[in-house]
C-alpha cells in the first residue's frame, strides 16, 4: 500500500509541471501589452519600460517561466492588479467560504444520491425506482438559478423558516479564523452561532447539490444494477444474511468505484466555485472573486484562480485514485 | 427407512417473461435420507441449479415464483415461510456451494472476513471467537496454513483454494444438509479429485447429507448414493448409483451413459443424443424428451407418463414401461 501512494505521489510531480507551464502559456498567448494593461493607455513609453524591466518581461521566455516556478514553491501567486494586495492572502477567506459550501452540499448530494440510488437498484422496475429516477432527471434539468430563488421564496419569504442569503447573521458576526465558519464558531465555542451558521447553509447547500446528487444517484444505480447481478450477492443471501446487509455491505462495497469517481469530479467542480449560487445566495466564494478578476481584466488573479481549480482537480484525483486502492485491494497489483 | 431430511414434492418453480410462463421445474418430487449423498443430474437448462435454488428459496422473484409444490426440510415445509425465518435456515442448515469459486466470493472482503461472518451471524460468536473457528473450518477443509489464508482476499487464492474456502464458509454452521451446484465444474482435474473428496470425507465424518449437483456421470459413480436424472424441468429417473448405471430403463438415462467416452472403445467418433434440450413452455405436450427418444411412440407425443416405480426404489417416467392405458396428467 506505502508503495503505491508513493507512487501516485511521484506521478504527480510531472502532472503538476504541466499544470503550471499550459497555465503560463496561455497568459503569455493573450495578445496585448501586460504593462499597458497594468498602468493604462495614458502611461509613457518610458514608465512602461521601466515596468517591463521591473516584472522582468524582457527576459527570455523560459526564464520567466523558471520566476514564475520559483515564486509559486514559495507560495507567491503575485498582486492583484485592482487591489494591489497579494492574491495568496487575498484568495484565502474565498477558499474557506468555498470549501464549507462544497463540503456540506457534496455530503447532502453523496446521502441522499447514494441512498437514491440505491433504493431504486433494490427494487427494478418498481414504482419507487420510477419516482426517483423522475426526481433526479428533474434534478439534473433544472435551472440551478430558478431553484435557488424558489427555495428563498419557499422557505426565507413564505415560511420564514430559513435566512435567504449571507453566511451568518450581520448583526452578530462569527469571529473569523479559518473563515469557515462552522468552524470558527465551535473554535469560540459559540454553538448558538454554530446553528445559524448552518441555517444560512442549506438553501445554498441544497440549491449546489441538487445537481450533483441527481448524477451520484443515477451512477449508484446503474452499478448496483450490475453488481446485484454477481455470484458472491447470491453467495452473501445464501449464507442468511439479510438484504440491508447484502445490499448496503457486500454490493454496496463493489459498486462504489463508479460512484466515487463521479463524487470527486462533483467535487472539483463545485470547489473550482459555482457562480450561480454564490451570486443569488451572496456567498462570498472563488466563484465570485474569479468572476470579478475576469470582469476587471486581472490577469493575474485570473491565472492564479484557473491554477488553484486545476491544482485542486488534482489533489481530489489523488485522493479518489487512493480510495480505489483502499477499497479493492486488486487496484495495487494491476 | 429414515425420515427423509429433505422432501420435495410436486415442486414447480416457474419464471414468467415476456416470452410466456416457462416452467423451470415443472413437478419434482425427490427426497434425501440424512447422511445420504444424492446426485442430481442432467443437461445444462433442464432445471437442476433452479431445484437447488428452490430448495434455498433464493430463486431471483420476479421473474421466478415458486408455484405450487412444497420442500419440506426436517417436517416442516419451508414453502410458506418468511424471509426471516428463511435466513434462519440458509447457511445454517442448508448452505450452499456454488460453480464458480471464481466469482462467489466477494472479491472486496478477506477470506476470513467472508467465513467469519457467517458464524457470527448464525452463532452470535465475537470476532475473536469467530476468528478461531474460522481457523478451525479452513483447517478442516484441508488449508495447510490457515493463519496466512484468513487475511487474503479471493484474488490472490487459486481456483481449488477458492473452492475450499466457500466449502469451509458452507460448513461453518455444521448444516444438516450442502447443496452443491456443480462445484468441481470451473476447476482441473486434479484439484476436482481432491475438492470431491473433501466433500465425500464430511459426508462421512459429519453425517451431512449432500445434494450433488452435476452433469458429469463420473461424479456420480464416484460420489453418490442415489441419483435424480433430470430431464426438461422433470425427473425422469430415480434410484440407486447401481441400479442407474446397471440397469438405466429411461431412454435419455441410456443415452447419458451411452455418451460417456470409454477406453475400451474405438469408435470414430464419440456418441450423443441427438438434438436438443426442448424450450420450455406451459403448452408443451407429451413426453418433454419425445423429439430425441428412439424408442418414440404415438402415445408418447400425446401425454406424459408417469413416474412409476419399476422396482425396489428404482422408479422411471416412460411409457415403455407403463402397461396401462389410462393417460397421466
Amino acid at each position: 500500500m506505502s508503495s503505491y501512494v508513493l507512487k501516485r505521489l511521484l506521478i504527480l510531480i510531472p502532472v503538476l509541471l504541466g499544470m503550471t507551464l499550459i497555465v503560463f502559456s496561455i497568459i503569455h498567448a493573450i495578445p496585448g501589452d501586460p504593462a499597458e494593461t497594468i498602468l493604462g493607455q495614458k502611461a509613457t513609453e518610458q514608465s512602461k519600460e521601466a515596468l517591463r524591466l521591473q516584472l522582468g518581461l524582457n527576459k527570455p521566455w523560459l526564464q520567466q517561466y523558471a520566476t514564475y516556478l520559483g515564486d509559486l514553491f514559495r507560495g507567491d501567486l503575485g498582486n492583484s492588479i485592482r487591489t494591489k494586495a497579494s492574491i495568496a492572502t487575498e484568495i484565502l477567506p474565498y477558499l474557506a467560504a468555498t470549501l464549507e459550501l462544497t463540503v456540506t452540499s457534496m455530503l447532502f448530494a453523496t446521502f441522499v444520491g447514494v441512498n437514491a440510488g440505491i433504493i431504486s437498484a433494490w427494487r427494478q422496475n418498481f414504482w419507487s425506482d420510477y419516482t426517483l429516477m423522475i426526481i433526479a432527471l428533474m434534478g439534473v434539468s433544472m435551472p440551478i438559478f430558478w431553484l435557488g430563488l424558489m427555495e428563498q421564496w419557499i422557505f426565507s419569504i413564505k415560511l420564514h423558516w430559513l435566512p435567504s442569503i449571507g453566511r451568518m447573521d450581520q448583526r452578530d458576526p462569527v469571529e473569523s479564523i479559518t473563515n469557515m465558519y462552522i468552524i470558527d464558531a465551535m473554535l469560540s465555542g459559540r454553538w448558538d452561532q454554530v446553528w445559524t451558521v448552518m441555517k444560512h447553509l442549506i438553501l445554498p447547500s441544497i440549491a449546489l447539490g441538487t445537481i450533483p446528487m441527481a448524477v451520484i444517484a443515477r451512477m449508484t444505480r446503474s452499478s448496483m444494477l450490475e453488481v446485484m447481478k454477481l455470484d458472491f450477492v447470491r453467495t452473501a443471501k445464501a449464507k442468511g444474511l439479510s438484504m440491508f446487509f447484502v445490499v448496503y455491505k457486500h454490493a454496496l462495497k463493489n459498486a462504489s468505484i463508479p460512484v466515487l469517481t463521479v463524487i470527486g469530479l462533483q467535487t472539483g467542480a463545485l470547489l473550482g466555485g459555482a457562480v450561480l449560487t454564490e451570486t443569488i445566495f451572496a456567498w462570498p466564494g472563488v466563484g465570485r472573486y474569479i468572476y470579478e478578476a475576469i470582469s476587471s481584466r486581472d490577469y493575474p488573479v485570473i491565472q492564479s484562480g484557473i491554477l488553484i481549480i486545476a491544482f485542486i482537480f488534482v489533489v481530489i484525483n489523488l485522493i479518489v485514485d487512493l480510495l480505489y486502492a483502499f477499497i479493492d485491494p486488486r487496484i495495487q497489483y494491476k | 427407512m429414515s425420515k427423509p431430511i429433505l422432501e420435495i414434492k410436486d415442486l414447480r418453480t416457474h419464471f414468467f417473461t415476456d416470452r410466456g410462463e416457462i416452467p423451470a421445474v415443472d413437478g419434482i418430487d425427490l427426497y434425501i435420507q440424512p447422511g445420504e449423498v444424492l446426485g442430481v443430474v442432467g443437461e445444462s437448462g433442464c432445471g437442476k441449479s433452479v431445484t437447488s435454488l428452490s430448495v434455498l428459496k433464493l430463486i431471483p422473484q420476479p421473474p421466478g415464483k415458486i408455484v405450487s409444490g412444497s420442500i419440506v426440510f426436517k417436517g416442516k415445509d419451508i414453502v410458506p415461510l418468511k424471509e426471516s425465518e428463511m435466513r434462519k435456515i440458509r447457511g445454517n442448515s442448508i448452505s450452499m456451494v456454488f460453480q464458480e469459486p471464481m466469482s462467489s466470493l466477494n472479491p472486496l472482503f478477506t477470506v476470513g472476513h467472508q467465513i467469519g461472518e457467517t458464524i457470527r451471524l448464525h452463532r452470535g460468536k465475537s470476532h475473536k471467537e469467530a476468528r478461531i473457528h474460522t481457523l478451525d473450518m479452513l483447517r478442516k477443509v484441508g488449508i495447510a496454513s490457515p493463519d496466512a489464508i484468513l487475511n487474503e482476499y479471493p484474488h490472490r487464492l487459486s481456483g481449488g483454494m477458492r473452492q475450499r474456502v466457500m466449502i469451509a464458509m458452507s460448513i461453518a454452521c455444521s448444516p444438516e444438509l450442502l447443496i452443491a451446484d456443480e462445484p468441481t465444474t470451473a476447476l482441473d482435474v486434479t484439484i476436482q479429485a481432491q475438492i470431491l473428496d473433501l466433500i465425500r470425507r464430511l459426508n462421512e465424518e459429519q453425517g451431512m447429507a449432500v445434494m450433488l449437483i452435476t452433469h458429469d456421470l463420473g461424479v456420480v459413480a464416484e460420489m453418490c448414493h442415489r441419483v435424480a436424472v433430470m430431464y426438461a424441468g422433470k425427473v425422469v429417473e430415480e434410484g440407486s448409483v447401481h441400479d442407474i448405471f446397471k440397469n438405466p430403463l429411461h431412454p435419455y438415462t441410456q443415452g447419458l451413459i451411452q455418451s460417456v467416452p470409454r477406453m475400451s472403445e474405438t469408435r470414430e467418433r464419440l456418441y450423443s443424443i441427438p438434438g436438443n434440450v426442448p424450450v420450455l413452455s406451459m403448452s408443451l405436450r407429451g413426453c418433454r424428451f419425445a423429439a430425441r427418444c428412439e424408442h418414440v411412440m404415438p402415445r408418447c407425443l400425446e401425454a406424459i407418463p408417469h413416474l412409476s416405480q419399476q422396482e425396489e426404489g428404482h422408479s422411471c417416467r416412460c411409457w415403455l414401461y407403463e402397461s396401462t392405458q389410462e393417460d397421466a396428467v
